[in-house]
């Protein structure tokens, strides 16, 4: 049993809150992603449930333990949580070889010397650093002490995996590397993990869950598909997806067939099944949900080409009407150029709308 | 009745919550236990001294008829501040204390100043070798070389030995430059340029030169670089350098004793030690707090000076250059003039000091008169009142045992000390433990040694509850010590800590290393260099310590500082400046010792600010 319960958790830090009444439920074996900008209370929670900073308030069980509780005068140490954390520079003491920071902990579980032995080859022989074992941290790649980090928290046989932005201090290339790493880790072990980052592509590449946060509350909880495809609310859907997500501003007619969502002179039914009532809204739309004709069609948008980027895999046109301005997304290369007139069509089963007080998702009564 | 019961349940509960985190967390109890302990260290002396300073002591009954030991009265305060005496008493040693000061601050700053610049900023030659030995003099019990000062310039007019310029070249130097103010203010300018050398080498370090080069292009002259850019950026180190220096100048008691003394030039440090001697407790008292407060308005300048520093951002992580400035054909000139310096301030008195206790009749010297008596001589009760030379000689061995004995254990106590302190405070930052700790550890600094010696003087001549009378123990002496050297190391253990990561230790902790394993498995080692450092300059302070101790040594636990004090007070030169030369020796190799086994380059760094 190593599923995480996080209960009304509240944490300040002299005058601002970091974690404001925060409940969140990790299932057994899950890939939990926390994912938020800077200074969203993301590191903060982490902290909280490795036992290196306290909550004010609320209660933190792991499996049938609770870990943290005032109210219950309940406090377990971090040293005895049994959990493994890969900090965001990893934390191998520089005075240590190899070999030494990774058997300190063990030796400190009295176990004896050859079974410590066995477990240090053992790990180093999975992240293939064997031969580099009497070395000092100083002396290896960002990379490999990355992987001598994974190594030390592995030996141990944490039944919880914590990662604070594992991979911000390695370069591009070696992250992309790493991720699979990371998820093949993961799958190995199946023991229950949660990652902190702002990256958005590593939460979505790696998690079973995402949980976005922002200003120390949750803002959304989901799988990578629902946080992509339904974001709870407008920041989220920003947060999420590059290029951005394209935000347009209109009203919901109710005519006699259907709801339509208009803007500009664009006019989208609203979708069958969905009734919001009518008045002032906001859509989003990703860029690749947007088709494009290089030739006139019958009620699509004519727009003018404002620039046009490609990156090899893919093209991101952008475009500006009136108060409209879109980011579209093509596979490979495309023929449009700058200032080329061209007519624009949006999915309309992929559109969401928001309402433009609370920034919530609308959801059909 | 319900609620109240919840409430106490809720109360009952959080107590438990407590206590099993500071089951985890033994260094907040440590250091909850230490200040406890400190702050009476400290806080009762301060307390002592203000009671004192207000109550009838038994020596006033011989000069007040009606008084009662221990009444309230603000005797001693009109006594010192506007009585009859009152001139002597505190005007004059108050005045002659800012002179000394203020002579001082200017000469050691001018000469700190123009030494940094040109050792740090130019293309002097020898530039590593200068940078190292220009600290030495901050090595030297400053006294030092008023021992020397007075081998040359003695005149015989208050009695004693008359100095070499006398008996080699018979000219009798007038008694302004045998003693009082002026051979004050050059021994001690001489002594305190190291500080004002080494804070302003500092800010001069971080100067980017691209920001000189960009003065030049903008069309300014070398002056007008100096004096328009380079100047303004170590201003701020400038002003430290003279807070600094100016409350040391003022406070500091064996160069003025061994100068002033004779020609009844007294300054308050020397007034305090006369008072105190006398046992004019109250005076002394009230002069005392003269001088912690003064310490104390001296502190709060120089943290608004150093708060306003980080205003001046010079240290660039990219693109940092130092050019060195041409000196062009003043390049050796000017290298010549600064080994004359040192050949003055550091080889001079030492080699002066050694000469002198090779002469069998002090101020002859010729080459017949040339003896190793004071160094090997058996007792000869014609020589030296029948002292045995200082290798023969049991009374000195002790000392030197003693000394080092006591530099070992307050270097050790107060590394530890130190260390737990600089960890709990930087671990806790923000909360009131760790603002009470760092305060109460520097709290020691702001009193002067003498008048610190002395309270510990009366506080510990009786039993206080469990703690037996601890005067004549050598535990008073290393107790002492440590208090006063607690600023300092607390400051050295904050700095160690704070370049430690926090995550290296929160690792240690998450891999199931409970908290004393992983503080002596992650913290300390990588804490030892700074850690190191700090214990080196505590042995080395508590090595030269003469004026905290002068009051408390007995026969058994004299110091090798306090052994000189007592022969040059016989007029016992010789001897005086043999032990002087031991005590060096001893520094040095302690010294050398050190950076030999721990490679620490500059143990003499800003932390002792």
């Amino acid at each position: 049993m190593s599923e995480i319960i996080l209960k009304s958790i509240k944490k300040s830090y002299t005058e601002t809150p970091a974690v404001w009444g925060l409940d969140l439920h990790i299932e057994e074996g899950q890939f939990l992603t926390i994912l938020g900008p800077s200074g969203c209370g993301k590191t903060t929670t982490l902290r909280l449930i490795a036992g290196l900073e306290d909550p004010d308030e609320g209660e933190i069980i792991i499996g049938d333990r609770i870990l943290f509780s005032r109210e219950k005068g309940i406090y377990v140490p971090p040293e005895k949580r049994q959990l493994g954390l890969i900090f965001q520079s990893y934390a191998l003491w520089p005075h240590m070889t190899v070999a030494k920071n990774i058997s300190l902990g063990l030796e400190e579980k009295r176990l004896p010397k050859d079974e410590i032995e066995r477990r240090v080859s053992q790990v180093l022989q999975q992240v293939q650093l064997s031969e580099y074992r009497d070395r000092y941290p100083s002396e290896l790649s960002g990379g490999q002490q990355q992987r001598v980090a994974v190594a030390r928290m592995i030996a141990a046989e944490p039944i919880i995996i914590l990662m604070d932005e594992p991979l911000s201090n390695l370069d591009a290339m070696l992250r992309v590397d790493m991720r699979a790493e990371l998820k093949h880790l993961h799958h190995d072990l199946s023991a229950t993990t949660v990652y902190v980052t702002h990256d958005q592509v590593e939460a979505m590449t790696l998690s079973d869950k995402i949980a976005v946060m922002m200003e120390g509350e949750l803002r959304q909880l989901g799988t990578p598909r629902e946080i992509y495809s339904k974001p709870a609310d407008l920041f989220v859907a920003r947060f999420v997806g590059s290029p951005r997500i394209n935000i347009i501003e209109g009203r919901i007619v109710s005519e006699t067939d259907a709801d339509y969502f208009h803007a500009e002179t664009l006019r989208k039914p609203v979708g069958s099944g969905l009734d919001f009532g009518v008045g002032q809204v906001i859509a989003t739309i990703r860029p690749e949900d947007i088709h494009v004709s290089k030739t006139e069609r019958r009620g699509w948008l004519e727009v003018l080409v404002y620039s046009v980027l490609p990156t090899g895999a893919e093209t991101i046109v952008t475009i500006q009407k009136e108060t409209l301005s879109l980011a579209i997304k093509l596979g490979g290369f495309t023929d449009i150029e700058m200032n080329d007139a061209i007519w624009v069509d949006f999915d309309a089963a992929k559109m969401n709308y928001y309402d433009p007080k609370t920034e919530k998702l609308l959801r059909s009564v | 009745m319900f609620a109240s019961l919840q409430k106490r349940g809720s109360d009952l509960n959080s107590l438990k919550f407590n206590l099993a985190k500071l089951r985890y967390r033994p260094n907040i109890i440590l250091s909850i236990l230490f200040l406890v302990v400190f702050s009476f260290l400290v806080i009762a002396p301060l307390l002592q001294i203000i009671y004192t300073s207000l109550t009838y002591q038994s020596n006033d009954l011989r000069l007040v008829r009606d008084a009662t030991v221990g009444d309230f009265t603000l005797y001693h305060y009109f006594r010192v501040f506007t009585g009859r005496l009152s001139r002597a008493l505190f005007y004059k040693p108050f005045v002659n204390s800012l002179v000394v000061g203020f002579g001082v601050t200017t000469m050691a700053m001018v000469l700190g100043t123009l030494l940094a610049w040109v050792i740090v900023r130019t293309d002097v030659p020898l530039k590593r070798f200068f940078g190292a030995v220009m600290v030495i003099p901050y090595m030297m019990p400053s006294w030092v070389i008023a021992l020397a000062w007075l081998t040359i310039f003695q005149n015989g007019r208050v009695g004693g030995t008359p100095g070499m310029l006398t008996s080699m070249f018979g000219i009798i130097p007038p008694d302004w430059v045998s003693y009082g103010l002026f051979p004050i203010v050059i021994c001690l300018g001489l002594h305190y340029y190291s500080y004002s050398f080494l804070l302003v080498s500092g800010a001069l370090w971080t100067i980017d030169s691209q920001l000189e080069e960009a003065g030049a292009i903008a069309g300014l002259t070398k002056p007008a670089v100096l004096r328009k850019i380079t100047f303004p950026i170590v201003i701020p180190a400038l002003g430290s350098a003279f807070v600094l220096t100016f409350t040391r100048s003022m406070g500091t008691f064996g160069t003025p004793a061994l100068l002033g003394l004779p020609v009844r030039f007294f300054t308050v440090p020397t007034q305090i030690f006369a008072s105190i001697s006398a046992r004019n407790f109250g005076d002394g008292f009230v002069l005392a707090l003269v001088l912690v407060v003064m310490a104390a308005v001296a502190i709060f300048i120089n943290s608004k000076i150093i708060g306003s520093r980080k205003s001046f951002v010079t240290m660039k992580g990219k693109g940092f250059t130092s050019k060195p400035n041409r000196l062009g054909v003043w390049r050796y000139p000017i290298a010549g003039l600064i080994l004359l310096f040192l050949l003055m301030a550091v080889a001079l008195p030492v080699i002066i000091l050694a000469w002198s206790t090779l002469m069998l009749l002090p101020g002859d010297y010729s080459l017949s008169n040339m003896t190793n008596h004071f160094w090997f001589g058996g007792s000869d009760f014609m020589i030296a009142s029948g002292q045995e030379g200082i290798f023969r000689n049991p009374g000195i061995w002790g000392g030197v045992w003693n000394s080092v004995r006591l530099g070992i254990s307050a270097a050790v106590i107060n590394g530890f000390l130190g260390l737990l302190i600089g960890y709990t405070v930087v671990r806790t930052r923000g909360s009131k433990l760790s603002k009470s700790l760092e305060g109460m550890s520097f709290a020691p600094y702001v009193f002067p040694s003498i008048a610190l010696g002395a309270i510990y003087l009366g506080m510990f001549a009786k039993p206080i509850g469990p703690i037996p009378a601890l005067y004549g123990t050598f535990a008073l002496l290393v107790l002492i010590v440590v208090v006063k050297n607690m600023p300092f190391s607390s400051r050295s253990g904050i700095s160690a800590i704070l370049q430690i990561d926090p995550s290296l230790e929160d690792a240690a902790r998450i891999q199931g290393v409970p908290w004393f394993k992983g503080f002596r498995k992650v913290i300390f080692p990588l804490a030892t260099s700074g850690f190191i450092a700090g214990m080196l300059l505590t042995f080395i302070t508590a090595m030269r310590e003469l004026s905290l101790l002068i009051l408390l040594v007995t026969p058994k636990t004299r110091v090798l500082t306090t052994i000189i004090f007592a022969y040059q007070d016989q007029d016992q030169t010789q001897h005086a400046n043999g032990v002087t030369l031991i005590l060096l020796f001893i520094i040095v190799i302690a010294n050398v010792l050190v950076s030999r086994f721990y490679g620490t380059k500059s143990v003499f760094g800003l932390s002792n600010t």
